[in-house]
């Protein structure tokens, strides 16, 4: 199980809810990946109310939901737009981005850690949306955070892991912290990277909902994340760089000895 | 009275948020408001006066990642 703010959920799969070819693919989606927690979103209400048909869809797949600030790019739209989502979703879980380049979508760790601070002294449970530099990561927990989300790579690129050693030193930095993989990732094999490296949960949305067949994606980066988890609780052997003959010696035929 | 509501001018004769949410025909409980970058609750939509030139946010569920 993994413990997110007092919340046990038994998949460690998140999973974004935007970009599916439509609504019915999105619910088989979540439902073939086993996610429990699916990030959402506040926009501009046209006149269709077509807000109130994505929430009933999505409470219908019973997925605790995990509202996001994308888009926001200042401390204080970020608070504004996590206040206004805490009583549409009735969460306090948030979702902290604050965008700081338009280029690399590439978080302002500084307004993060500011407008972290502010939430958690109104009572959000933060779960920001970082950079994997280690000393963000400290601010951040000191600011009140109970969980830390550094990127894979850029929002949607679809690279995988940038920067393994960074993330494998956050993972032994922060044992006891609950450290999430979000964005960047494109294929099943780097969710599983990252989970093999301890990390606790993966967050993706651009991998599956761009993939040519959605569905069969989730269920195929869900699998991947149960076997990464799989793999790093039996505990990996060390690389190394010589061979080490795996078929025992002793008794080895005639032909072989001198 | 000319008010911004989400970016876009409009004309209102709501003399309160919540009579804007309800002129503009949007479920009160679904959308979220805030008023001159501010957050307005739901609670206080029906005593938050608006005023000429007054900016209006309207925000409703979306899909997001």
């Amino acid at each position: 199980m993994a413990r997110f703010y007092n919340i046990e959920v038994a998949s460690r799969f998140m999973l974004g809810t935007a970009g599916y070819p439509s609504p019915a693919i999105l619910s088989d989606a979540i439902a073939a990946s086993g996610a429990e927690i699916v990030t959402v979103s506040l926009r501009r209400e046209g006149a269709g109310g077509q807000g109130a048909a994505f929430w009933e869809l999505i409470r219908a797949t019973g997925a605790r939901v995990l509202p996001n600030t994308a888009g926001c790019k200042s401390v204080k739209e970020a608070v504004t737009t996590a206040q206004m989502a805490r009583e549409v979703f009735d969460t306090p879980w948030i979702k902290l981005e604050v965008i700081g380049e338009d280029d690399t979508l590439q978080p302002d760790v500084f307004a993060l850690v500011e407008a972290a601070a502010e939430l958690t002294r109104q009572g959000f449970q933060v779960f920001p949306y970082s950079t994997d530099d280690l000393i963000v990561a400290e601010r951040l927990l000191s600011a009140g955070c109970e969980v830390l989300m550094p990127w894979g790579a850029p929002i949607g690129s679809g690279r995988g892991l940038n920067n393994p050693y960074q993330l494998r030193s956050l993972r032994a930095h922060f044992p006891g912290v609950p450290l999430v993989v979000d964005a960047g990732l494109g294929l099943p094999s780097h969710a599983a990277a990252a989970m093999e490296l301890g990390y606790d949960a993966i967050l993706l949305n651009t991998a599956v909902a761009k993939a040519g067949d959605p569905v069969a994606m989730a269920r195929a980066f869900g699998e991947a994340i149960i076997a990464g988890r799989r793999g790093f609780e039996a505990r990996p052997i060390e690389a190394r760089d010589m061979a080490a003959p795996s078929t025992p010696v002793a008794g080895t035929p005639f032909w072989q000895s001198g | 009275m000319q008010i911004i509501v989400n970016g876009t001018a409009h004309s209102t004769g709501a003399g309160t948020l919540a009579a804007l949410v309800e002129e503009l025909g949007h479920d009160a409980a679904v959308v979220a408001t805030a008023l001159n970058g501010d957050f307005a609750p739901r609670g206080a939509r029906a005593a938050t006066p608006l005023a000429e030139g007054d900016r209006v946010e309207i925000l409703a569920p979306m899909q997001g990642g």
